[in-house]
């Protein structure tokens, strides 16, 4: 369709293309002066990450460092590590040894940037009645405060993002804006997220939280290794979750939790390995995974390394 | 007399081809004798610690008490089980019947001492630990059992046995649990 004529006498805009030029200038122009500048512009028109070249990542992650510089004061790396090929990422968790103390869940706040006041916390650490129906999550409680942890009559089970094979938060996802990546782990673009919490709806687990204020964090707390589609500082309004701690294990490292541990309860390794310690214990020990009968497929394996 | 068993079967009457036969048989045998010795003396080669195999933590010693032998040198050993003058603060909660020289050395106080009379380094004390918790030390080779820290697909750090449980009294002891997270309706 012509819209656009040039015409011996100069430019004829018919009137439809007109009102739509000014229908978005007028848009234009409803944005908040401050935001206004260059990189606000680059953000706004960022290409999805999975469709951006090495370069055009490269240019988004010096725009963010230079963002995060600026708003904290100090040198904050983003990362873009590409998943490692021939590696599919699993977790185990021995519940005959969790003894609940939570040291798990603080230390997931300080490598991952969460925020703490309004607080996220990726782990929740639940505590249920020996002998009881304790796979019903309703009868657990999170709250649990006594004096001294583990308690004779109950046990521990942490439960965190599952990074299912089968990851029913990605195919609610509108944008497009979480994804699984080709070594397992469901990863969410902060860029791309809407913030609408449908993803949140749609996870069985509870394992996704959402920013409903600016994330409050010092930036001494911040911790400057960060990664694009990991724990770089977020903003209001958009939904975060366990990443398997993305930015430490695509560069080889164990997860935050797992070497925080106090009774290595925590096992992480690589399930296409056969020699590794995640396939050890699946191999030997009686392994349950969360709400199986919901197709899910986790790659989170829950077991009792000896007898409760 | 040697390998009646391979005759037994074999009969007799053949005559020349048996002898062929025999020393086919004999050959076979032979490299299956070899392949069996070899791939056991392989297994047991892996059973011991080649040095630097398992990166371990430090022995959690209280500070200033190591070496033992810069006070138990030159002390002759009382190696009669009895209520002990010094070192009082260790009350034995491990085995009934249990004692000092059970694992600790008499004769070189620096080194453990395993129950066929080796000695042991106190950073290879895992090997001590294993003569009674033997599927516990497989685990934890294999890496089931106890922490690790560094990478998962490289170098690791494991941590000794006796870094989590304190040998004199291994049951783990109860600690405080960090703070319960905030209930939304306390969110301000």
């Amino acid at each position: 369709m012509r819209k656009i004529e040039k015409k011996k006498d100069g430019i004829h805009l018919d009137r439809r293309t007109f009102l739509k030029g000014a229908a978005l200038g007028l848009a234009g122009t409803a944005l908040p002066p401050n935001k206004a500048d260059a990189s606000f512009w680059e953000s706004f028109f960022q290409k999805h990450f999975r469709e951006m070249n090495d370069a055009e990542i490269k240019q988004v992650l010096s725009r963010l460092e230079r963002e995060y510089e600026e708003k904290y004061k100090k040198a904050i790396k983003v990362g873009s590590e590409k998943a490692m090929p021939g590696v599919l990422f699993g977790y185990g968790l021995d519940l005959s040894r969790c003894i609940g103390c939570r040291r798990c869940e603080y230390a997931c706040v300080d490598e991952n940037n969460q925020s703490t006041d309004p607080q996220i916390h990726w782990i929740q650490v639940l505590r249920f009645k020996k002998g009881e129906k304790w796979v019903d999550l309703e009868e657990s409680e999170k709250y649990y405060n006594p004096e001294l942890v583990p308690e004779k009559e109950y046990f521990y089970m942490p439960v965190q993002c599952q990074q299912c094979e089968n990851p029913p938060c990605v195919r609610a996802c509108p944008t497009q804006a979480t994804w699984k990546d080709p070594d397992g782990i469901v990863v969410i673009d902060y860029n791309w997220c809407i913030g609408c919490r449908y993803c949140m709806a749609a996870c069985p687990y509870g394992a996704r939280h959402f920013n409903w204020a600016e994330p409050g964090r010092k930036p001494e707390e911040i911790n400057p290794q960060t990664h694009y589609l990991g724990n770089r500082p977020r903003v209001k309004g958009v939904v975060e979750k366990c990443t398997f701690c993305i930015q430490r294990t695509r560069n080889g490292r164990y997860p935050a939790c797992v070497e925080a541990c106090p009774v290595g309860a925590r096992k992480f390794g690589n399930l296409l390995d056969p020699n590794s310690e995640i396939r050890y214990a699946i191999e030997h020990k009686r392994v349950f995974r969360l709400k199986e009968g919901l197709n899910t497929n986790p790659k989170f394996y829950y077991f009792f390394a000896y007898g409760v | 007399m040697r390998h009646i068993w391979l005759k037994g079967a074999e009969n007799l009457t053949r005559g020349d081809d048996m002898v062929e036969e025999n020393k086919a048989a004999w050959l076979l045998c032979f490299i299956a004798v070899l392949t069996v010795v070899f791939s056991s003396a392989r297994i047991h080669a892996e059973e011991q610690d080649t040095p630097g195999k398992f990166v371990v933590t430090p022995p959690p010693f209280s500070p200033g008490i190591f070496p033992c032998s810069q006070c138990h040198q030159g002390m002759p050993a009382n190696k009669k089980p009895r209520k002990l003058t010094f070192h009082e603060s260790i009350v034995l909660k491990h085995m009934p019947d249990g004692w000092c020289f059970d694992c600790h050395n008499p004769d070189n106080r620096d080194k453990l001492r395993l129950a066929n009379g080796k000695l042991v380094r106190f950073e290879e004390s895992y090997n001590l630990c294993g003569q009674c918790h033997g599927t516990i030390l497989r685990e934890w080779k294999a890496g089931l059992h106890g922490k690790r820290t560094g990478m998962w697909n490289g170098d690791k750090q494991y941590y000794l046995c006796v870094s989590c449980h304190w040998p004199h009294e291994p049951r783990f002891k109860q600690i405080k649990p960090l703070p319960p997270p905030v209930r939304p309706a306390d969110i301000k």
